[in-house]
């Protein structure tokens, strides 16, 4: 068990990557109830999110709809990032990270006040993560078959409220899958029944491995208030467009864009036998040196895989300083895996 | 946690030495070890005919979560490493005491384990954590 943004969380329940290979080839399921959900009640919810988030919740017109999106302080540095759901006019719901909670609580409240719109904490909510090719219809299987039905028709990245439940198809693993957020009383239970299903339970070790093959960032290791989203591989979720929305970050992020972001976060692959681990150096040949933001072993492709900060110009292989030893790392496109496939050539 | 074998004698960094009929000393890392280091990866061995010194960093075993040295609990020379921790280090996880044995060394000085700790002794400082 580790400690985990106040939350006491167990690294594996056994093997971590007997755990990874359950949810890239059967299902897996992950007690995510340390996750900050937060609900945003009032009319001009939307506005308050359209002036606080870097990604633009105007682009969400259908209920149930997620986005993805980074909040940014003034200097455009990643506060934290989030899902957002579009529920109704007056109500979206937030999930953040555990170990920001009570910065992003007061960066947010502070705004909302003036805009009339309610903060509410689910504290009470539990928040389970079932993932993995065949997490879909297990999860299901524990529902009526009306509610099964509702569920299964989710499109990717939407949320339903279907009870008590609220049901998400999103994930942090590269796999499909859902998030349901429920009343805690029931997670044991509904935990106990999925591993009767056949579900693996699984750990915050396996839930970095997955997130790390899907390329996708952690906060505070891969995105933190010094970097902007644009030069932590983020540029996507960024909306300068329309050019009228004003959002905290803004300024600075076009005056980064105008004289050109100096670092770029990319995926690295060792095929040597040893391990990248966050902060090990990067040298690149004549343009400087990077750092390793995240880094790990992955259990899909064997061998070491991480992502880098490293100078714009970097090409397509750069040399890590691993214990000592300068060892050669192909620099990738991310994601390194997807729905079980290795999207990197394997040497 | 498995039983500790009482014919193994432990170093504080907790490797474990057992004593060959032949006079060679066999190491490896313990149970409590490889369950804290988690799922390993790789591990890198020492080359036949290295001499090392009494607490002389000989191996690292590589896990998901971390690297770690793994150190001679005596003075000798190696003489034999395991080879099938190459390709499947995962032996060490699941028989830390047996097919996850790491290198054998002809010690410099013949007894020089009789430094080392007990396993009754190990099993108190493993479950001091």
């Amino acid at each position: 068990m580790v400690d985990f943004g106040g939350w006491d969380m167990p690294v594996a329940y056994g093997s971590q990557i007997e755990e990874h290979h359950a949810v890239r080839r059967g299902a897996g399921v992950f007690d995510v109830s340390h996750m900050c959900i937060v609900d945003l009640r009032g009319a001009r919810s939307r506005e308050l999110l359209r002036g606080l988030l870097a990604n633009d919740v105007a682009r969400l017109n259908v209920p149930g709809k997620a986005l993805y999106s980074c909040m940014l302080n003034d200097r455009g540095g990643v506060l934290d990032d989030l899902i957002v759901y579009y529920l109704d006019d007056d109500f979206f719901r937030l999930v953040s990270n555990a170990g920001t909670r009570d910065k992003d609580l007061a960066w947010i409240g502070a705004r909302a006040e003036a805009l009339q719109v309610k903060l509410l904490e689910r504290r009470d909510l539990a928040m389970l993560a079932i993932q993995g090719p065949q997490a879909r219809e297990r999860s299901a299987a524990l529902l009526t078959a009306e509610a099964a039905w509702s569920v299964l028709e989710l499109q990717p990245f939407f949320g339903a409220q279907i009870g008590e439940w609220f049901v998400a198809r999103t994930g942090y693993t590269g796999e499909d899958g859902f998030e349901i957020m429920l009343p805690t009383a029931e997670a044991v239970s509904v935990w106990q029944k999925l591993n009767a299903a056949g579900v693996h339970c699984c750990g915050l070790g396996a839930r970095d491995t997955l997130r790390l093959e899907a390329g996708m960032n952690l906060y505070g290791n891969d995105m933190t208030e010094q970097t902007s989203p644009l030069e932590s591989g983020l540029a996507w979720t960024v909306a300068l467009e329309p050019s009228d929305r004003d959002f905290v970050g803004r300024a600075a992020l076009e005056a980064l864009r105008a004289r050109g972001p100096e670092h770029k976060l990319v995926g690295l692959v060792l095929d040597e036998r040893a391990v990248l681990r966050s902060h090990q150096r990067v040298l690149v040949d004549s343009l400087g040196e990077g750092e390793v933001t995240s880094g790990t072993f992955s259990p899909t492709l064997e061998r070491s895989i991480g992502l880098a900060r490293v100078p714009v110009a970097t090409g397509a292989s750069v040399q890590v300083e691993v214990r000592g030893r300068q060892l050669p790392a192909r620099v990738v496109r991310v994601p390194f895996v997807r729905h079980g496939k290795a999207l990197i050539s394997l040497v | 946690m498995s039983d500790i074998p009482s014919e193994l004698k432990f170093a504080r960094s907790h490797e474990w030495l057992k004593q060959l009929p032949d006079g060679l000393a066999e190491i490896g890392i313990s149970d409590h070890a490889q369950h804290a280091l988690g799922d390993l990866v790789f591990v890198e061995l020492p080359e036949i005919g290295r001499a090392l010194g009494a607490g002389e960093s000989c191996a690292v075993v590589e896990s998901v979560k971390a690297a770690s040295d793994v150190y001679a609990p005596v003075a000798g020379t190696v003489v034999a490493v395991n080879d099938q921790l190459r390709h499947t280090p995962e032996l060490i996880n699941r028989d830390p005491y047996g097919g996850g044995w790491l290198l054998r060394l002809r010690p410099e000085v013949p007894g020089a384990e009789a430094g080392l700790m007990s396993a009754s002794e190990y099993g108190v400082l493993a479950a001091q954590g």
